[in-house]
């Protein structure tokens, strides 16, 4: 699954959707797994990236990653193309 | 970003909000959640730690706070007031001798906690029994120890002139009245009525038998009271009835009880705006009560105690339920859920309030609006309809506050045992004061007939 590559994410979280003018705030976990993804990171790569800089158990970012991109798509920001 | 960092950083599930223009809201943006990592000094991680999740919580230093504050009230407004501890709110011995020892008679409202006050070791005397439910044998006894007893209804009253026959001591009463008061709905099931003449029917039965001394004359006008003017109008129409009886009878009433119903700071479900700023101050019951009393009429010598037996502004305070996150899931709609680890099961009034609960760890200022559930698996099991909180993970604490009334002796046994209880002393240390229970609380209880005993499958 991958973000809209025209999505502008900002360090303080703040994110911009340049098609039709929403705008987001984020949390840091939030914007760093939309920064991975902007660098077309796979989703293992993500989660063992976070896994690696939180204290947190790999099933607690399994499930809230896979959450998050179910959020990420509610909001129009993931891309359509089938990739 | 980096993943060298040698010491790991907090973890919060990641969270994306939309950022809509439009009205500011006029209550602010921030919700009024601030971490609660300690009751009274103590880390709720501790108490967790050493009495479980969920834990009920007593800070023996706000009950003592909150009743000070409350007698100063009418103390530095009437020269003679009494408060009646009110067991039905919460009658855990502990809680109930902490008021003891702030001076509070016991007011009770069924043999059982009749029977706790006389255990916890209030002198008779000093025991307020009211209720519609008590018993000839009850009756006999309080009459024996020279409670006084808050007559309810007419059958009532036949019992004890029967009793009083044969009874070597007078027997102490006083009529609970009920009345108008200009509040919706009007509170007429207990007592007898003002406006029908009723209570003076009773009264002049009691006055007409030698054996009951008539004491005091009670109301209790209804629960979670948020109009303090309501009180005048109930102090004026005892201090009506009270000038009346010493005019045909020249008896003079000993007390005049307000009863309870002052409301806490709690919020009420679907209450526009907070509990903090609606709910009447001790000093506005006060002031109205008093000043009604004192400008009756009365000769200096003739006035009577002021009995009050407020339960749930004394103690909802000083309680709190410590609980965890069991686990976090989205609706079907989107919105977020949160279970925790205790329902509505032991937290009784999250069906009338809406609890403020904090988290017991810091927060970053993100939040979620969200639904809170409870463990149960019933429907109902709902203890915030939509709350503003902060992005709680599973095993995270919280706390909910304002706990202390009714919740600890309304809970129920129900799908899941009921917990700890445990009080913060003075000094800071903590006791438990009720253990919770466990399968063979219950099982003890229970026999199984011979035929039932084995079954094979």
């Amino acid at each position: 699954m991958k973000i809209l590559t025209n999505i502008a994410v900002s360090e303080s979280g703040y994110l911009f959707n340049p098609t039709n003018g929403d705008s987001f705030s984020s949390n840091l976990v939030a914007t760093d797994i939309i920064t991975l993804m902007k660098q077309n990171k796979t989703s293992d790569e993500i989660k063992k990236a976070l896994h690696a800089k939180y204290d947190v158990e790999k099933s607690t970012i399994e499930r809230d990653y896979d959450e998050f991109i179910q959020e990420l798509g509610d909001n129009y920001l993931l891309s359509t193309d089938g990739k | 970003m980096s993943t060298e960092t040698k010491e790991k950083l907090r973890y919060e599930r990641p969270m994306i909000r939309k950022m809509n223009a439009g009205l500011m809201n006029k209550f602010g943006t921030r919700t009024e959640y601030q971490p609660t990592s300690h009751i009274d000094t103590v880390p709720v991680k501790r108490i967790i730690e050493q009495y479980g999740s969920p834990c009920f919580v007593i800070s023996e230093r706000t009950i003592r706070k909150t009743y000070q504050s409350a007698l100063r009230a009418f103390k530095t407004r009437y020269p003679k007031v009494q408060f009646a501890w009110s067991y039905k709110t919460n009658y855990l011995d502990a809680v109930c001798k902490v008021f003891h020892q702030e001076g509070a008679w016991a007011e009770v409202v069924s043999g059982f906690e009749y029977e706790k006050a006389i255990r916890n070791g209030v002198p008779g005397n000093k025991i307020l029994f009211n209720g519609p439910d008590k018993s000839i044998a009850e009756l006999k006894q309080a009459i024996e120890n020279e409670s006084t007893i808050h007559i309810d209804h007419f059958d009532e009253l036949y019992d004890l002139i029967e009793i009083v026959e044969t009874s070597k001591k007078k027997a102490k009463v006083a009529i609970r009245v009920n009345m108008d008061v200009g509040v919706y709905p009007m509170w007429d099931r207990f007592g007898f009525n003002y406006e029908s003449y009723q209570a003076w029917n009773a009264i002049t039965k009691i006055m007409n038998c030698e054996k009951m001394d008539l004491v005091g004359l009670h109301c209790h006008i209804g629960t979670f009271m948020l109009t303090a003017g309501a009180y005048g109008i109930a102090a004026s129409k005892l201090c009506d009835l009270a000038v009346n009886i010493k005019a045909k009878w020249n008896k003079t009433i000993q007390y005049l009880d307000l009863g309870g119903g002052f409301a806490s700071t709690n919020t009420l479900r679907g209450s526009y705006l907070p509990g903090n700023d609606i709910s009447p101050s001790f000093d506005d019951y006060a002031e109205i009560i008093t000043s009604t009393i004192l400008n009756y009429g009365f000769k200096q010598e003739d006035l009577p105690l002021l009995m009050l037996e407020t339960g749930r502004a004394l103690i909802d305070d000083a309680g709190y339920l410590v609980g965890s996150v069991l686990a976090n899931k989205r609706l079907s709609d989107g919105r977020r859920a949160t279970i925790m680890d205790f329902g509505v099961n032991i937290l009784f009034t999250a069906f009338w309030y809406e609890h403020k609960i904090s988290p017991a760890q810091e927060f970053t200022h993100h939040s979620e609006d969200m639904v809170v559930f409870g463990p149960l698996c019933m429907n109902i099991d709902k203890v915030r309809e939509s709350v503003n909180l902060p992005l709680l993970n599973r095993g995270d604490q919280v706390v909910v506050h304002k706990v202390g009334a009714y919740n600890m002796t309304q809970w129920m046994q129900f799908i899941a045992m009921r917990p700890n209880v445990v009080m913060i002393d003075m000094k800071g240390e903590v006791h438990l004061i009720r253990k919770n229970e466990t399968i063979d609380t219950l099982t003890d209880l229970e026999s199984i007939p011979e035929h039932l005993k084995t079954f094979k499958f």
